[in-house]
């Protein structure tokens, strides 16, 4: 029954015009989301990721009041503008003051988000039915995507990638060992800022399809699962773009079997599966290969010796 | 005494310096880390910067490199600032200062090195791959170029680091406790290494914490702790009178 349901979906792709740019949409972010999120996650800031996604929704409110319009790019561009601004806060409170990172982090996000939740619930009770379709940005609702939205996405999308091959070098030496890199005279503030700007817009792109609360799942998950399967920084980045790439697709899907289910919600829950499945199964790191590694040979204190004596040459795997 | 001061005065008109530290005061936050420095670090010598914790040691070199914000002071390489010679300096960071779960290998690692001479732009070709593994094979690491960094040893992990330095081909060596908790073959490699540095007239700076070792593996010393208690060859200048004041009473069990 279900799987019938998610059989006609899929075909749905092919023929269904507008389930065909709901998945375009969604597939679109998580490939964006996934390889920048790479650069998140080995930066420990994923928290950071949190922060910038929530930072995004006053955005939203503050460009449908000024501008009166739900013109897709103008909000994008308030959300945008928000969001490098909680960014920049965070900053400056751990700079400041005495507070630390996470600290700092939490006060951006949950005041951000008040003040959008608070900007939102305005906009219902003046707007009535027309404010409609705003807290669709909450959870993602990618349902509502039209070509229009789809072309925009794709556009903000290709400027990300531009941007990741065009300074992939500074990024992977500011990522690795910042303060080398320095000193070889790479400018670390602006690489930071650019690489921020670049997740900022991913950020952008996810607010129609998950929804600012999940967005930094879609940073964090296809990237800790391409980690599972490859210790090499632009393996991971292709690996992680898939796996956020099929995530939006096999979530929009699925949620277009049913009316009114918003998209963000098992677009993660896509991509969470994923990452169930890399930290169970992959070869080297998975929790299933290192069980039976364990099982077939447990080790003595006699074999220890004699690895350390081989300058464990054989022994790549722990 | 006369003839210690003379000999002292006579090594320094010999010796040509081009790192030269004037004034030199960093501070974190209130916190002073490093008080009105004047120091002239020699040509061509093996020179250990001695001191105890939190005494400034690597926020010295880092200030070399304008890696910290420099309160008041000049600092100067070769006659200019840092950032018009930089490409006469390599850097040695402390091994525990980056996460050795980066998904990458050592000889990637090791190509980092030559980013700088590669500038904007351009990407690491099969030239600069060559140049790496030719570094990774002076340090003994070149079965293990394709070695995920996270498994190699301490040690190899601090190899890799200085053979990232060599691929810079500098003057200067600006170098973080290299030393530091490596095993004994990490130890006489890097040593070896440094030493035919040395015989090439370059100049390397090393922050060292074990005193036994100093006298021999050095040929000049700089004491400091928070200001500069002394500096000058290891001979003259590393004695017990200038131990006690850079490590004071409660600090000179562990010299002895």
């Amino acid at each position: 029954m279900v799987l019938e349901e998610i059989f006609s979906a899929f075909l749905g792709i092919f023929t269904d015009y507008t389930l065909r740019y709901v998945a375009l949409g969604s597939a679109i972010l998580g490939i964006t989301s996934g390889a920048l999120g790479c650069f998140t996650v080995l930066r420990k800031q994923s928290l950071f990721g949190d922060a910038l996604a929530h930072a995004a929704l006053p955005g939203i409110g503050f460009a449908y009041l000024f501008a009166g319009t739900k013109d897709s790019l103008l909000l994008m561009l308030g959300a945008a503008i928000f969001a490098w601004f909680g960014g920049i806060i965070t900053l400056a409170i751990t700079s400041t003051t005495r507070i630390k990172q996470d600290a700092a982090l939490g006060i951006t996000l949950s005041v951000f988000f008040g003040l959008g939740i608070v900007l939102l619930t305005y906009l219902q009770n003046i707007g009535g039915a027309s404010q409609g379709g705003l807290d669709r940005f909450l959870f993602g609702q990618a349902a509502a995507l039209i070509e229009s939205d789809v072309i925009n996405l794709g556009i903000l999308a290709s400027f990300c990638f531009a941007v990741l091959i065009v300074f992939y070098k500074e990024f992977k030496i500011t990522t690795f060992d910042s303060s080398f890199g320095k000193s070889l005279g790479f400018p670390i503030k602006y690489i930071n800022a650019l690489l921020t700007s670049v997740i900022v817009v991913a950020v952008v792109i996810g607010l129609h399809t998950v929804g600012v609360v999940l967005m930094v799942s879609m940073l964090i998950a296809p990237a800790a699962a391409a980690r599972q399967w490859t210790s090499n920084l632009k393996n991971m980045i292709i690996l992680s773009a898939i796996f956020g790439g099929l995530s939006g697709i096999i979530g929009s899907m699925i949620s277009s079997t049913t009316e009114g289910m918003s998209t963000g919600p098992v677009i993660v829950i896509t991509i969470t599966a994923i990452l169930g499945i890399s930290l169970l199964f992959s070869p080297k790191q998975g929790y299933l290969f290192r069980y039976l590694r364990n099982q077939r040979k447990s080790p003595s204190p006699l074999d220890e010796i004699k690895t350390t004596d081989k300058e464990r040459s054989n022994h790549g795997n722990f | 005494m006369m003839e210690q001061k003379s000999s002292e005065k006579n090594s320094r008109a010999e010796k040509k310096s081009s790192v030269i530290i004037r004034n030199l005061s960093v501070t974190y936050r209130t916190e002073p880390a490093l008080w009105n420095i004047d120091l002239d670090l020699p040509d061509g010598k093996m020179i250990a910067i001695v001191g105890p914790n939190g005494a400034g040691k690597s926020t010295l070199i880092k200030a070399v490199m304008g890696l910290v914000p420099i309160t008041a002071g000049k600092v100067s390489v070769f006659g200019k600032s840092y950032s018009k010679n930089r490409n006469k300096v390599a850097y040695v960071p402390q091994r525990g200062s980056v996460d050795w779960d980066f998904p990458t290998d050592a000889l990637d690692v090791v190509e980092m090195g030559l980013y700088g001479k590669l500038g904007w732009f351009h990407r690491p070709n099969s030239k600069t791959r060559d140049l790496a593994l030719e570094c990774l094979d002076k340090v003994g690491l070149s079965d293990y170029a394709e070695r995920q960094i996270g498994e190699l040893s301490g040690g190899q992990q601090q190899r890799v680091f200085v053979a990232r330095a060599l691929a810079q081909n500098a003057q200067i060596y600006l170098m973080d406790e290299p030393l530091n908790g490596v095993d004994a073959i990490t130890e006489k490699t890097i040593l070896s290494i440094l030493e035919n540095l040395r015989k090439e007239g370059k100049t390397i700076v090393m922050v060292h914490h074990d005193l036994q070792t100093v006298d021999k593996y050095f040929d000049w010393v700089v004491m400091v702790n928070r200001n500069l208690i002394a500096t000058g060859p290891i001979k003259e200048v590393f004695t017990k009178t200038n131990l006690d004041r850079t490590y004071q009473e409660k600090q000179r069990m562990s010299i002895q």
